[in-house]
């Protein structure tokens, strides 16, 4: 029965960890294996999150309180230097993600199309169009 | 110690799961308009499961700009692109694969890690410890927060605000900043 | 939009409150959750529900893009300023001390001084980045979808 309850409490003492980790799999799948431009900075949006979550669930206390400061002396608080780490990287991450989505949007006006694959033909083609009309005028 | 665990536990096992599920729904689904909305509902998920994870400042953040302004960006986006994604031509095995070890490998990496709240957690031990007894008497602010990302740490908030500002002028740079739309007949020339 | 007056009424009546809502954020970072970047994003989320439900066009009449571009440095400046008046006052840069007669006070100036400047960065560059998409080419036509 002690072995069982043990267990529970590892269990519960790293679920944070792992889905965590699943988290962060589905967005590393999502940016590598969707050939969409847009879906692909939805899944690092999802992989960033789960560096959050990872940074933040280490932090906690359990019964703890929100790092500010309140009278009762025997007040114990979560660690603050993540919440401060990510806070700022929340904020940067839009900012890069708003940049991603502007040379998505220039992609697609330049080439008409969003999808990695049909991106890799027609960039193919350019090269080859290229070399042809190189060699033709030699 | 134990009921405040369980009930802590019950509410973030929950939540995660739910964060889980949009993730593997956003992967899923194909009608891009369907995952910009999943992608608000996970910001807004992810940021409840943030304040009870005692960082109400950053929830606050996530609630403000993961399910606010990237939603609104993610959208005028799909405005200029178009909503439906195409089957992929590839087959999903080899990246699949590649996610399952990278997966299994940090697995086995977490089971050393320290458990989840404890309080002699080694991220708990010096740092942090030495900000919350500093703070108050250095700088009277009670949000610990506020004191280290504005005054301790003054020079990494200097560089990320440069950050954002440098991001913002690579966008404009790429968009146009002038304001004004660019004519009409100029997509039918191209 | 002109047709949804619900959304035009509850819009006028959201955004002062949200645009107040943002100010405390900004002021009363020090004691209770939020700061510079939580509230310059408010304060950019009020201008863009206005340019939602009113047009975007009637919201650059309020502030025009190159206004936003402007507000955008300055709170650039204001930060890195911040940090230049405190080494003309003899401490390093971005050493408050030196700002008031005791180190607590001159603490809590330099901290409201450079959470000014972020939430000042911060509100413009949300407001800019959300012109740019919207004011690019016209979007595409429904059958493009």
């Amino acid at each position: 029965m002690s072995e069982l309850v043990l267990d529970l409490e590892f269990i519960v003492g790293h679920y944070n960890y792992w889905m965590f980790v699943i988290l962060m799999m589905t967005g590393l799948y999502v940016t590598v294996s969707r050939g969409n431009l847009v879906k692909k900075i939805v899944g690092l949006n999802i992989f960033q999150t789960s560096v959050f979550m990872l940074y933040i669930s280490m932090g906690k206390i359990i019964g703890g309180t929100a790092p500010i400061l309140i009278d009762d002396p025997d007040a114990v608080y979560s660690n603050p230097l993540p919440h401060v780490l990510i806070l700022t990287a929340i904020v940067v991450g839009i900012a890069t993600t708003a940049l991603g989505l502007a040379l998505v949007v220039r992609i697609r006006e330049t080439y008409g199309t969003i999808e990695e694959d049909e991106l890799l033909v027609l960039e193919h083609e350019m090269e080859f169009a290229e070399a042809v009309q190189g060699g033709g005028s030699r | 110690m134990t009921a405040s665990l369980i009930g802590i536990a019950v509410i973030d096992i929950l939540l995660f799961t739910f964060l889980v599920i949009t993730a593997i729904a956003i992967a899923r689904l194909r009608n891009l308009f369907a995952v910009v909305m999943l992608a608000g509902v996970f910001s807004l998920l992810s940021a409840a499961l943030l304040a009870t994870l005692d960082a109400v400042d950053v929830a606050f953040t996530e609630a403000a700009v993961g399910a606010g302004i990237s939603t609104v960006l993610l959208l005028g986006t799909l405005a200029l692109t178009g909503r439906e994604e195409k089957k992929p031509r590839h087959s999903p095995f080899l990246p699949l694969l590649v996610c399952l070890v990278t997966g299994a490998a940090l697995i086995y990496g977490t089971l050393d890690m320290p458990s989840f709240g404890a309080a002699n957690n080694p991220a708990q031990e010096h740092l942090a410890r030495e900000y919350l007894e500093r703070t108050p008497v250095e700088t009277g602010v009670p949000n610990v927060v506020t004191a280290i990302l504005a005054s301790y740490r003054g020079f990494d908030t200097l560089g990320e605000v440069l950050v954002v500002f440098t991001a913002a002028i690579a966008v404009l740079l790429l968009l146009g900043a002038s304001g004004k739309r660019p004519s009409a007949g100029r997509r039918g020339e191209e | 939009m002109e047709h949804h007056s619900v959304l035009r009424v509850v819009s006028k009546l959201l955004i002062p409150p949200i645009i107040l809502y943002a100010l405390y954020v900004q002021w009363h970072g020090d004691y209770g959750p939020g700061g510079g970047f939580q509230a310059g994003v408010l304060f950019a989320v009020a201008f863009i529900l206005y340019a939602l439900v009113f047009g975007i066009d009637s919201m650059m009449k309020v502030l025009p893009p190159r206004t936003a571009h402007i507000f955008a440095g300055a709170g650039v400046l204001i930060y890195a300023g911040t940090g230049i008046v405190t080494m003309l006052l003899g401490d390093a840069f971005l050493g408050y001390n030196a700002l008031a007669h005791d180190p607590v006070h001159a603490q809590e100036w330099g901290i409201l001084a450079v959470e000014f400047g972020v939430g000042v960065s911060v509100a413009a560059v949300m407001i800019a980045l959300f012109v740019a998409f919207a004011r690019h080419n016209p979007p595409l036509k429904d059958e493009d979808w």
